[in-house]
Parts: structure tokens; sequence; C-alpha cells
């Protein structure tokens, strides 16, 4: 589904992606790790299409098609997601709307006439309860005086409305307590099916005992210097990166 | 000849053909203005007040004083620019004079009319006599020009205790009847004990001929009642505007005045609020969303002299291409003026490199035990935000809109009228070039 081809990204002529493949097929999910600095959430930003990164060399290819050259929101209506580590907040614009928003604006790019309300409200509500949702907090302004947990909720909600064929989950976990990070793993789990993938990109190995990788990569410098199964981020938690600098 | 000679010596033509009595006050109020206006002359960039706005590319134009009305105006051609879908009263003035034709005025148990005729009533020659030319700013030689001239224009008198259910729409039409006109509408509007009102203001030009309007309105809000003013101003790019509003209030009513600013070339808002009593609460809101050259300047005055009283004030511009806006936002609060809240907030978005923003907040505090404060941002689209909304399917452009529209939408959430507050954001819509699937 996605292949990332000898990818090197620089920003503002520093480069950060040094060469990365990954090959993620349908069905699967693979983690990122990586301490500090080593280039993850750039990785994320890059696949998604931030126009602050500049990619030098290689290529980003979605379902055969390199996706390179192509805006962020083109990128989204061919089916890549990101869920931000910092959502950002829009007064005066409430979730519902904001997301109605998204879903007609994708519907128009791939030729399909705006979901009849009646029917988006149906959806609405159907994802909602799915990620334990309240009600009152659709008509809330986007992430505005959101707590860490609903600003995270909000993004597998969108995600869940969105229903992309790959779901890139940039430190979802962080700044979330036990239970908002269980509410949130088993909504991307009951998203997950056989059709889509998930990139999940974490500093721990907390948010992979629910969210169960098939793939760990671990991500220093810029580069991946190890992949394997769901072992190694138990390694990894036990030993640090050091070792393997 | 310059435009001020001729204005100064056509007054006494114009006061012959109103068959003026000399012994009236109106005609002292004219005469006194017109010997001040010719002193003073037009403001120019060395007044502090006009150092970002110049009124000299509009006064070279040869501008007809007195131009004659179109008489074929009908309800066609103007019903675009009124609010079509509510009940109100309706003022309309076509190139200077009153269309009773196309209005809707009352005078069962309150005053909804016209100037002109309460000036030729002795019925009305008390509240002339209480209440015009009292407040507008003598300091002001445009609003002297305007009372000069004074003659036509929207009359509101409101008894008291009385809460008019309908709004008021007072609309200037211009009909390009001639190549550069020159208005001068003078609005009086006076609202008694506990009442409340509703009054919409708007000047469309609907030619494609230069127009000028100078216009003075005074408001006198009495103890407890309640004014909500709504300035709607997106004339077309041949047109300027020079507004000077007035306000008195007693204690503990409220008034509100919102300009909402799309159009025209260059609009000049002179807006000044002084306080008469206790507990009184004064609101001034802004939305600026301009582009091309139009120019928008909001100058605005609170003057506190009394304990007490509060006020709020958010003006909010998004400026394209090489649109300019000012603002300058003074608030006095007088020795006497202990506990006044006193809030004012100016925040400006420049989307493109060729526009500009001059902001100026004025506070000056003589009283001690007072909460006032004042911010002031300028600044660009947040790209951060721009991105999150693009990796979630929304191309630029709308994303773009979305921004300004959620920057927007405080001011344009103070619409307590629905049908006004739809308008509104539909011209908000149209200037950002976007449709929305639905309305903030």
């Amino acid at each position: 589904m996605l292949k990332v081809n000898n990818l090197h990204a620089n920003i503002n002529g520093k480069e950060i992606l040094k060469g990365i493949n990954l090959d993620i097929k349908a069905g699967e999910v693979h983690a990122i790790m990586g301490p500090n600095g080593s280039g993850k959430s750039t990785l994320a930003s890059v696949i998604a299409g931030k126009e602050d990164f500049e990619v030098t060399e290689g290529s980003v290819v979605l379902n055969d098609e390199d996706l390179s050259e192509l805006a962020p929101e083109v990128r989204a209506h061919k089916g890549i997601f990101l869920s931000f580590q910092y959502p950002v907040e829009i007064p005066g614009v409430t979730v519902t709307n904001f997301i109605k928003t998204a879903i007609n604006e994708t519907r128009k790019a791939q030729g399909m006439a705006e979901l009849p309300a009646k029917e988006m409200l149906q959806l609405i509500r159907e994802k909602a309860d799915l990620l334990e949702i309240d009600r009152k907090f659709l008509s809330r302004s986007l992430n505005e005086g959101f707590s860490g947990g609903e600003k995270k909720r909000n993004e597998i909600f969108q995600m869940a409305m969105l229903e992309p064929q790959l779901a890139i989950l940039d430190e979802t976990d962080s700044g979330l307590d036990i239970d908002a990070l269980k509410v949130v793993a088993n909504g991307v789990n009951k998203i997950k099916s056989e059709k889509n993938a998930v990139l999940l990109i974490t500093h721990y190995q907390r948010l992979l005992d629910y969210i169960v990788p098939d793939f760990v990569h671990v991500l220093y410098n810029g580069k991946i210097v190890k992949s394997g199964g769901k072992e190694l981020a138990h390694e990894l938690e036990e030993k640090g990166y050091d070792w393997l600098k | 000849m310059e435009l001020k000679e001729k204005l100064v010596s056509s007054f006494l033509a114009f006061e012959n053909k109103g068959n003026i009595d000399l012994d009236s006050t109106v005609h002292a109020i004219r005469l006194n203005a017109i010997h001040n206006f010719e002193k003073e002359g037009f403001p120019t960039k060395k007044d502090e007040d006009w150092k970002y706005t110049s009124l000299k590319p509009i006064l070279k134009e040869d501008f007809s004083l007195f131009p004659n009305a179109e008489k074929s105006v009908g309800y066609k051609n103007i019903k675009d620019y009124l609010i079509n879908d509510i009940d109100s009263y309706n003022l309309i003035f076509v190139d200077g004079q009153f269309n009773s034709f196309l209005s809707e005025t009352t005078h069962e148990d309150c005053d909804i009319c016209v100037l002109s005729s309460a000036l030729a009533r002795p019925k009305y020659k008390m509240v002339i006599d209480n209440y015009l030319n009292t407040i507008s700013n003598k300091k002001n030689s445009l609003s002297e020009l305007n009372t000069a001239f004074v003659k036509e224009g929207a009359f509101i008198n409101i008894p008291k205790n009385m809460i008019v259910h309908k709004p008021i729409q007072i609309i200037n039409f211009s009909t390009g009847s001639e190549k550069e006109v020159l208005l001068q509408p003078r609005n009086l509007v006076v609202v008694g004990e506990n009442s409340h009102v509703q009054i919409i203001e708007r000047h469309q030009n609907l030619s494609k001929n230069t127009t000028l309007t100078n216009s003075v309105t005074e408001i006198f809000v009495h103890k407890r009642a309640i004014v909500d003013y709504y300035k709607i101003q997106n004339d077309s790019n041949e047109s300027s505007l020079i507004d000077s509003t007035f306000i008195t209030q007693k204690q503990q009513s409220v008034a509100t005045v919102n300009t909402l600013s799309f159009g025209g070339k260059i609009t000049r808002n002179n807006l000044e609020f002084y306080h008469e009593g206790e507990n009184i609460t004064s609101n001034l809101n802004g939305i600026s969303v301009l582009n091309d050259k139009q120019h928008v300047d909001n100058h605005t005055l609170v003057d506190h002299k009394s304990p007490n009283c509060e006020s709020h004030e958010l003006y909010k511009g998004i400026y394209a291409d090489k649109s300019v806006g000012v603002f300058n936002g003074k608030v006095i609060v007088r020795q006497a003026a202990q506990k006044t809240n006193a809030f004012q907030q100016n925040n400006s978005i420049l989307i493109d490199d060729g526009a500009t923003i001059n902001s100026k907040p004025q506070l000056e505090i003589f009283a001690d035990d007072v909460k006032c404060s004042h911010g002031c941002t300028i600044g660009q689209l947040d790209e951060s935000a721009l991105f999150y909304m693009q990796s979630r399917g929304i191309p630029k452009k709308e994303a773009k809109a979305l921004l300004l529209y959620a920057f927007a939408n405080d001011v344009v959430e103070k619409i307590k009228i629905p049908q006004l507050k739809t308008l509104i954001t539909k011209i908000i819509a149209k200037k950002l070039n976007v449709q929305l699937g639905f309305e903030l």
C-alpha cells in the first residue's frame, strides 16, 4: 500500500531524514520508535505533505502513485490521515462543522455528491458512540479548551469518520492517562481492518500493549537502524536506544 | 473652484431655498456650523486624527452638492440591499431625498420618520431644540459641514417604556444621477427611558459614478434604554463614506454599535460615546474584511465621566491585496469615573504583503480604581492550522476561509438579528470567495 523509498528530507537546509525505506501492506500495523530528535514526526509530516519540508531524494508512493508533488489535501483525499501530536485549536468552528467540511471536500474530490445531512448526522453519531464521545462535545469549537485526552480522542474520531487507507498516529499516546489511552487504542483497533493500515509513531512501548504492531522500526538520526517484530519494542523498553547507536 | 469654496458659497442659496425662518434654532445652528467649517476646512494628513487617511484624492472631484433625485427608482432596484425577510420599518432616501413610496414609516406611539418633516413642524420643535446638534463634535469640521447643510435624514423619536419590535432600516441610495455626488444625511435618534430599538444603517451607490457621503448621526439613550445599531458598509469602490456617530447615554442604559465594513473606496468612522450617569454599558464591535485598495479607518472614543460604567470594544480586521485598515481607539476615564471597566481589543490579520493596518490604542486614565485593558494583535494566517486542515482533506483556499471565518466569528456572533447575521456571513463568504457548507 505505502512504499517509502530512500526518502531524504530537509528543513531550512538541515537534513532530517537521511534515506528512509518502509513498505506497509494493507492490514498491517507498523510502529516507529526512536529517541527525541530522530526524525519521527518529520517522517509523519513529510508523508502527509507538509510544505515546510523539502524532499531532496527518494519518494513516497501510495498504491503505486507517487505522492511527492501532491498537496496535503490531495494526499488526504487519496487516503492518508495524520493524527497530530498537537492538534490545532480552531475557535468558532465546531467539531461537527469541521468534520462535515472535511468529509464533503473529500467526497467532492472523489467525484461523489455531498453526504445528505441526515446520513452525515447518523454517521457522526455512530462514530462518536464508537469512541465514547459525548454528543455535547460535537458542538464545541474544535479543540478549543479540550483536555489532552479530548484532543486525541477527537483526532481518532475524525479518523473514524474519514476512513483513511493509511492512518499515521503521531505520538497519540503522549499526554494521555491510562484510561484515555485505552479508549483511544480501543477506537483504533475497532477501525483497523484488512483493508487499511496504521503507522504508529511513539516514544514508549506502552501504546503498543494496546495496539499491537506487526512490525517495529527504530529510527535514529534520520535512518531506520533496526526493524523487527513486536518483541523489538519490549527489548527497547528494557535496554533503551543506546545499544542501537 | 475648490470644494470648500463651493460649499461655503452655496450656503446662502441652500438656506434660501428652504424658506428658512431666520429666528429658528436650525438657522442659528447652520450658520454657526458653516463659519466653523469655513475656518477649519477639510482635515488633512497633518491633523493627528487623519494621519493615516487622506481625503485629498476624493475631494478633488467636482461634486454636485444638491443632486436631483432619480424618480424612477423602484423596489426592484433596491431590494438586494434591504433585509427582506424581516418585518421592519424602512426609511429609504434616494440621492439625499426621502422616498415615501419605498419607505415604511410610523407616527403611531412613536415617530419613525424623516428629519425634514420634524424640522418643519412646530410639534417637534422641542425635540429638535433639545437634541439636534447638541452632541455632534464641534471640533470635527466634517460634522460641522454636515450640520451647516442639515436638512434630511432619519428622525427616530421613541417615547419612554416602549419596545420597538420591528428593526428600523435606514438606507441611503445614490443613483449616479450626476457624475459626482456629495450626500450629507443627518440622523437624529432619541430613545426614551426603558425603551428598546434596533437600527440598521446602510449607504449604497447603485451606479458606477462617484459618491461621497458625509453622514452624521446623533443618538440619545435615556435611562435603562437599549439601543442596538448596525452599520453595514459594503458599498462600491467608487463610493466613500465619512460617518460620524455621537452617542450620549444616561444611567443604566446599554448602547451597542456594530460597524461591519466590507467595501467602499475610503470609509472613515468616527464613533464617540459620552456617559452621563452610572451603570452604563457601551459596546463597540467592528469587523472589516477588505481587499483591492479599500481603506477603512475606525476612530472611536469612549468618554467615561461617571462611576460604575463599562465599555467593551472589539474590532477585528482581515486585510487582503493592498487594502488599508486604521484603528484608533481612545478611551478616557475621567477622575470621577471610579470603578470603570473598560476593555479594548483590536485584532488584525494581513493576508497579503501589500496590505496595511495602523493600530493605535489610546487610554487616558485619570481615576485610580478602575479596570482597563487593551490589546492589539497583528498577524498572519497560522500555517500550522492550515496544514492541520489540509491534512483532513480541506483544500488550502477553504482552509484559509475557515480560519478567517473563525477569526471573525466572535464579532459576527454579536449580531442579534438572525437575518442580518446570515447576510453578514454571506457577505464575508463572498469576500473570501468561498462557499462553506454551513453557517457559523
